[in-house]
This record gives structure tokens, sequence and C-alpha cells, in this order.
């Protein structure tokens, strides 16, 4: 009896310890692709890295043959970025969340039921296709690569992230407080305006830091749209940079390679940064 | 002399939800003015399903059908619009559910907000004063008005919630177990409650503790499987109830 016991501890340590060492492995390349990006990048984060837009070749191999540091900096894909996603978030945010309470509340229609689908089938598409349909939609009308489609473009892409996660935290907040709202007289639009909404607050800004996560990487659908530009503006009807876009742009000129590293870095730091702050203000929002 | 119109009558009130099954069968009662009256009952008799009927409640869930007559001063509200029931009766739940975005004030006024109705400023406060008065939690919580609802006690809370129901002046107030979830200091605090309130509102309470019917209510009703048995003086029916039904039900025979 007491050797079956014994056996059968041991498979369950055996067990547990598999699990470990294969939750350990997928921690690896994460750990990994940090590390590298960091040790690459981090000589490159200056003052001048944010404030400076992003060098020509030939200053680049200038300072190369001099043996200094890459001049110039990201500063125009930052402003592109942030300029894009602004626009983005302004339409994507509101049109997503009341699409999300319509679905929550009326999951049982036909109607809604093929949205929630079509939603799940836009999260899927790939973005490459998302950027070809905004370059036919937006900017051949447009007769020109701009600001404009490439947020366009991202607005679609984090449309059904805000869209579910709105949904499903509506959907899991207690009956009882629509309820309530309604035994007091409210109509139902109201109600979702001023209790189930304000009650799911907190899940529907964690979607919204996640979405914004998601696309500010985005490369594929701003090679169709936004195109790029090698220095800094501001006008929404005009070609416009991104920081993905640099990233790319730098590994297709030799002279530049070196500036990857750090617009990669910028980027994964502020992805990571979004991360923890929605992960730190949905838990201080459940307490 | 005129016949007098009860304030709240079943006629022939059904309540399905599904084709097959009938949760409450037929019940027809007048409920009195400024009276409580107890719904007793073992569990799945129906006895919340009906006075979440008189709420309009079921209109959320669509399978759920509601038949015969729900009168309020004569008039029929099942053929009323939900949101004018609900402002003339207020409900409150089993479990307190103050609204965890607002403050305590915004709490009591949330009736009116939610019906967007706009109050002066001075109405407010005395609309606040009023209510938080009437439930007497005015002295416990008159310093931290402008705090989240979430941080008082359950039973402060429904006390909140109650007071949130009273601050749209309703003719009935229904109630649903609504101290079940709490301890028993906090029940008596109800209870209590609940016998000041009969001045100036109706009663009509859900309850699974015989205790509480017989503490609070004039009138009872005991409902078994969907069937109004019996409905009396709470006083008769516990000392001679005229079911077989409802004798073995206050007499713990049944449960």
């Amino acid at each position: 009896m007491k050797v079956r016991t014994k056996h059968r501890l041991i498979k369950d340590k055996a067990l547990l310890w598999g699990v470990c060492l294969l939750a350990a492995l997928t921690a690896v390349p994460l750990i990994a692709i940090l590390g590298e990006v960091l040790l690459r990048g981090y000589d490159q984060l200056s003052w001048s890295f944010f404030t400076e837009p992003t060098p020509t070749a030939y200053k680049a191999m200038k300072a190369i043959e001099a043996g200094e540091p890459i001049p110039g900096g990201i500063a125009n894909g930052i402003i592109g970025t942030m300029i894009m996603l602004g626009m983005a978030v302004m339409v994507a945010v509101p049109v997503g969340i009341l699409c999300g309470a319509y679905l929550a509340e009326n999951s049982k229609r036909r109607f809604a039921q093929v949205v929630s689908y079509l939603t799940d089938l836009l999260q899927g598409t790939p973005s490459v296709i998302i950027g070809i349909i905004t370059y036919i939609w937006v900017v051949v009308p447009m007769k020109g690569y701009s600001a404009i489609a490439g947020s366009v473009a991202l607005c679609i892409m984090m449309l059904p992230l805000i869209i579910r996660s709105t949904e499903e935290t509506l959907k899991i907040l207690p009956a009882s407080l629509k309820e309530a709202g309604l035994a007091l007289g409210g109509n139902s639009a109201r109600v979702m305006l001023r209790v189930q909404l304000p009650a799911a607050f907190g899940g529907i800004f964690t979607g919204v830091l996640l979405a914004i996560s998601r696309v500010i990487g985005e490369t594929a659908p701003l090679m169709f749209t936004a195109l790029g530009c090698s220095f800094i503006r501001w006008s929404i009807d005009k070609p416009i940079s991104a920081v993905p876009l640099l990233i790319w742009e730098f590994f297709n000129d030799p002279n530049l390679q070196e500036l990857i590293w750090g617009a990669s870095l910028f980027l994964l730091l502020f992805v990571l940064s979004l991360n923890l702050l929605s992960k730190y203000l949905a838990k201080k929002w459940n307490q | 002399m005129e016949p007098i119109i009860p304030i709240l009558e079943f006629k022939n009130t059904c309540v399905s939800y599904t084709k097959q099954t009938m949760a409450v069968k037929y019940v027809s009662a007048a409920i009195e003015r400024n009276t409580i009256t107890a719904i007793m009952g073992p569990s799945g008799c129906g006895k919340s399903t009906l006075l979440r009927a008189a709420n309009l409640m079921h209109e959320l869930y669509p399978n759920i059908r509601v038949d015969g007559e729900i009168l309020l001063n004569g008039e029929n509200i099942l053929s009323m619009e939900p949101i004018d029931v609900r402002r003339r009766i207020g409900m409150v739940f089993q479990r307190p559910a103050p609204f965890p975005t607002m403050s305590i004030y915004d709490n009591v006024l949330s009736g009116y907000t939610l019906n967007g109705i706009r109050l002066a400023k001075a109405e407010k406060d005395a609309t606040v004063e009023r209510c938080l008065r009437s439930v007497a939690l005015w002295d416990e919580v008159k310093d931290v008005l402008n705090k989240k609802g979430t941080f008082l006690s359950g039973g402060q809370q429904q006390r909140l919630c109650i007071a949130r129901a009273l601050a749209m002046k309703p003719d009935v107030l229904l109630m649903d177990e609504p101290t079940s979830a709490l301890d028993p200091i906090a029940t008596a605090h109800i209870e209590e409650l609940m016998q000041e309130l009969q001045r100036e509102v109706t009663i009509l309470i859900v309850t699974h503790n015989m205790g509480q019917a017989r503490r609070i209510s004039s009138k009872s009703m005991f409902m078994y499987l969907g069937e109004l048995v019996e409905y009396g003086d709470t006083a008769t029916m516990f000392s001679n109830p005229t079911d077989e039904r409802t004798r073995a039900y206050l007499t713990g025979k049944m449960g």
C-alpha cells in the first residue's frame, strides 16, 4: 500500500517538474528577444534620438566613416505614430464601445450574432489585407498616401478588440446591477450609460490599451497607407512616418541599419509599459 | 359608499418560463394600502417570480410570459410602459446592489438621473437627507456622502438601496428577500425600518423566513408550486391556517 502511494507521489512530482520546464521554455524566446534588443539598442537611446528626425543616408555614411554615432533619431516616426493612433482611437473607441454594448445586450438577436461573427472574422483578417483594402478605399480616392489613410487602417484593426473587450466586460457584470437600474424606472439606454458602462470602465479601458499596443507595431497596413516620410510632419493629409515603418526603412538601407535597434527598443518598451499599465489598472479595478 | 380600489391587485396572474411549465398559476389577491404583506413559501414556489412580475422585470427576459392582470390603482400595468410602472413600484433586491461607481449621494438620486429628471441643488440635498433619514442611515453617512456606496456594510448598503427606491416616492415597494444576505442585527434594523415605512408606502415582501413574516406583516400569502394557497391576516394564518399545506409548511413538516 505504502509503495503505491510513493509511486503516485513521484508521478505527481514528475508531472509538476515537466510542466514547469515547458513553462520556462516558453518564456525563453521572450526574454531572449528583450535581451537582444536591449543590448543592441541601449546605447542609441539619447535625448536627440527622440527629438530629431531620421538622418539622410549620406549623413549616416559620413558618421560611420568618421567612427561617430549616427546622428538624428526617430522623432518623425514617433510623431506620425501618435497622430495616426490618436485619430484611430478617437473613432474606434466610441464606435467599438457602442457596438460592444449592443452585442452584450442583444446576444440572442440574429443581427447581433451576425455582427459578433463578423467581428471575429475582422479580428482574424491579416493586417496586410486591411492595408490593401484601405489603399483602395482611402488612398486611391484621396489621390495620395496620408496619415488619414494610415489611421483608417489602424482603426479597423482596433475595432474588433475594443468591441470584444467591451462586450465581455459588460457580460460579466452582475445582472443585479442592470435590474436595479431598470427597477428605478430608467430606460435601457440610460442604465447602460449611467450604470453599466461606468461599472465596466476598468475592463473597457484595459481593452483599449491592449488594442493600442496591438496595432502600434503594425507595419504592413501602413506601407499601403501612410507610406513614410523622412522629416517631422504634422499634417494629416500627407504621407507620414511611423516607428514600425522606420524600422523597415532602416533595414533596407545599409547605412541606417544601426538605428533599427534603438527604434525597436522604443517600440518594445512602449508596448510593454502599455501592457503593464493595463494589467495594473485591471487589478486595481477588480478590487 | 364607494368600493375601495386596492393599491395593487393580482387578477388571475400567470407567469410561465416555457410553454409547458407555469411558475405562477392563476394568482388573485388584492393588496391593501399601507400594509406590509408577506409572501411565503418553499423555494421554487413562484413567490419571487410573482413579485418580479409586479415590477415588469420579466420584460427583460423574452422567454417569460405573463398572463392575467396586475392592477395598480385599478390600471393594468401589463399594458403600461415599464419605465412608467417602475417609477411607481419600487423594488429592493435580495443582494444589496448600490451602483458601484456612484457616491452615496448619487446613489440616492440615481432614480432621478436614470429618468432624466434634473433637480436643483437644494432639492437634491433635501431629497438625499429625507430619504436617508427615513431609512435611518443619515446619521451614519452624513459626513461621507461623497464616498462610494460600496464601502458601507451589507446592512447599510441595503438601507441605501431602500432609500434609493423611496426617493422616487413610489406607491408600492417590492422587496425580494431583502434580508437574506444580512446578519441578524442588520435584519432587525431593516425590519424596524419597514414598520416605519408602511405609513408612506405599501410593502410587498417575499421572505423565506417565517419568523420574519410573523414579526412584520399584517397580511400573508402562502404559495406552493405556483399556486396561491392561502391569503389572509398574518395572525390568523399562523394560529389557525385553513389549508393543510399551509399548516404543514408553518409547522416545519414541509420546507
